[in-house]
């Protein structure tokens, strides 16, 4: 008797652990995860190979599958390709600044200097203070008759820095490499505190250079670090959104800083194409990880 | 000698950075006080000119005091669902051998991949749709609900907490639900205030969704109205950078706030990817 309960009992726990109510305590966690992002990815991807549209609540309308019209029509969308090209522009300025200037100023950091908690709140507040308080400020710092073309007097690019198709987009990639740079610098003094300080010491009676020291220890020893910086700022500068729509109004001048994102807002909500603008929500998460790998690709080969 | 250079280079280019980063900051609460903004570099130190108005201003167009309280619900919700659920997912994944532990794990590292961008159409479509959610603030509190980085964090937290604490309670008889109740809830105080500072910054400082999910003014959020006001209300009026600024004064304020004085609880790992959602 009390071997066959307790051969039940272990067979029990087999399937449900030593702690069933464990279940219990994570299934509003995997409701919510299932509800909020499997079935939306999902989702996405139905909507993208359907020609889905809209409709009244309660009238069912046949949603055809129509394969990859919708990935074609996306693609030879002149606006669509422009969106990714601007990325490209945005990353090409944004990318090697945030790497570069985040390394250095850690360094900076590290090398045991006064008030240093100090300048960390300085770098890393714009990182946490919302998107659209600082936007606002850089709209009138950087506006026609801001402060920035008052300092620079006759250097003063014209047509100002947000109403020009050149300058447009580098000036949001500045915006978002001031904003974000704290968050990169933290990480880098995390890398930082790893790098042994023998290694250092060791290149010093060597004769190296602090140049050369930062060059040959410093720069290797976070290299996997660089590779997170490099990724999510990838990431980041992929899903620009808040930036476009409000700093240059909309993307502009005329669609010279329109965004992947800023277009999925525009076709799939304004203009109530969704099977179009999840399309492009696809096509921008492939060029991201593609993007993502090459970047791991890069550094593992050095 | 030439260690002493090196020194003075970093400081100088330290406080060069600072003062870039700080800048702005300064700019935005100095003009947010003053009658005019300045655009010009001499009158960047103004002695006179100091006024409430332009947070009148601005709460004439997008009712500050009812936004701040849209965005504190918006927030609080966020925060209460992922301090219980949360909580919960977290102690059992670090300490409980349940079924379905592993499938949840893969979860959570799911979630961290998934850029939310991906999914703004057809949660759009779901939410507003298909729960009919639309204009509420169950709607917009919903794909922020439980934050998973806060799930990480207690996680942690309930792991490093010794074995035998919970071993010797389960000797002693104690049902699962009153461990939890009187050995990992008691503890859980410092887990709990970075998770809390992790998870505000989220959806306060968020437009995106809210913006999307709102088209009744009454319901937005202050990063929501403040945008509106920039982008619509802003080229009607005569005088907007003062009222701007101010918005801009307001929203900023409370994690700035925070920050400093909790500033020992923000590591790097913790908010990375809070913020992404």
């Amino acid at each position: 008797m009390s071997t066959a309960s307790g051969e039940l009992r272990t067979t029990r726990q087999r399937w449900w652990g030593r702690q069933p109510i464990g279940t219990l305590f994570a299934l509003p966690y995997l409701v919510f995860v299932l509800a909020i992002f499997a079935y939306p990815l999902g989702f996405a991807v139905y909507i993208a190979f359907h020609d889905y549209y809209f409709t009244a609540p309660g009238v069912d309308v046949p949603k055809p599958f129509v394969g990859f019209d919708n990935f074609a029509a996306v693609l030879t969308d002149p606006q669509v390709l422009e969106a990714f090209r601007n990325i490209g522009v945005f990353l090409v300025i944004n990318v090697p600044l945030t790497v570069v200037l985040s390394l250095v100023l850690a360094t900076a950091l590290n090398a045991g200097i006064r008030w240093a908690a100090a300048y960390r709140i300085a770098f890393y507040v714009p990182y946490l203070t919302a998107s659209v308080s600082l936007v606002g400020v850089w709209m009138l710092l950087f506006s026609s008759g801001g402060l920035v073309n008052a300092v620079l007097g006759p250097l003063a690019p014209d047509p100002s820095w947000l109403v020009s198709s050149t300058l447009a987009m580098p000036t949001i990639a500045l915006f978002v490499t001031w904003k974000q740079l704290g968050f990169y610098i933290l990480l880098y003094l995390a890398a930082l505190q790893s790098v042994p300080r023998e290694l250092h010491e060791s290149a010093e009676t060597d004769g190296a250079n602090a140049w050369q020291r930062f060059r040959n220890v410093t720069v290797p020893g976070v290299r996997a670090t660089t590779v997170l910086v490099l990724v999510l700022a990838i990431i980041t500068g992929a899903n620009l959104f808040t930036e476009p729509y409000l700093l240059t109004n909309g993307g502009g001048p005329d669609g010279a800083s329109v965004t992947p994102v800023l277009l999925i807002y525009q076709r799939g909500i304004q203009q109530q194409n969704p099977d179009t603008a999840a399309a492009i929500g696809m096509l921008l998460v492939i060029v991201v990880g593609v993007l993502s790998l090459a970047a791991n690709r890069i550094n593992r080969e050095r | 000698m030439r260690r002493q250079r090196g020194t003075w280079v970093r400081y100088l280019l330290l406080t060069l950075a600072a003062a870039v980063f700080a800048f702005p900051f300064y700019y935005m609460v100095v003009g947010a006080f003053q009658e005019s903004p300045t655009n010009t570099p001499d009158q960047l130190l103004p002695t006179s000119g100091w006024t409430l108005d332009n947070f009148a201003a601005i709460d004439s167009r997008i009712n500050l005091i009812g936004s701040l309280g849209n965005s504190l619900i918006f927030t609080a919700g966020v925060l209460l669902g992922t301090a219980t659920f949360g909580l919960l997912a977290g102690y059992a994944m670090a300490r409980l051998d349940f079924r379905g532990r592993g499938a949840t794990w893969v979860l959570m590292l799911l979630v961290q991949m998934v850029p939310f961008q991906l999914l703004m159409i057809p949660l759009y479509v779901q939410i507003t749709r298909g729960f009919g959610l639309g204009d509420t603030y169950l709607g917009m509190i919903l794909p922020f609900a439980i934050n998973t980085t806060a799930v990480f964090i207690f996680t942690q937290f309930f792991r490093a907490l010794p074995q035998e604490m919970f071993e010797a309670a389960r000797i002693d008889g104690a049902s699962e639900l009153r461990i939890l109740r009187s050995i990992a809830v008691p503890l859980v105080k410092p887990a709990l205030t970075t998770v809390v500072l992790v998870t505000f910054i989220g959806p306060w400082n968020e437009f995106l969704w809210p913006f999307l999910i709102t088209k009744d003014a009454t319901l937005q959020p202050l990063a929501v109205s403040l945008a509106n006001y920039i982008s619509n209300v802003a080229q009607s009026t005569a005088n907007p950078n003062g009222a701007i600024l101010a918005g801009a004064t307001t929203l900023a304020f409370p994690v700035v706030i925070l920050f400093c004085l909790f500033q020992r609880y923000f590591t790097a790992s913790n908010i990375g990817s809070a913020v992404k959602g």
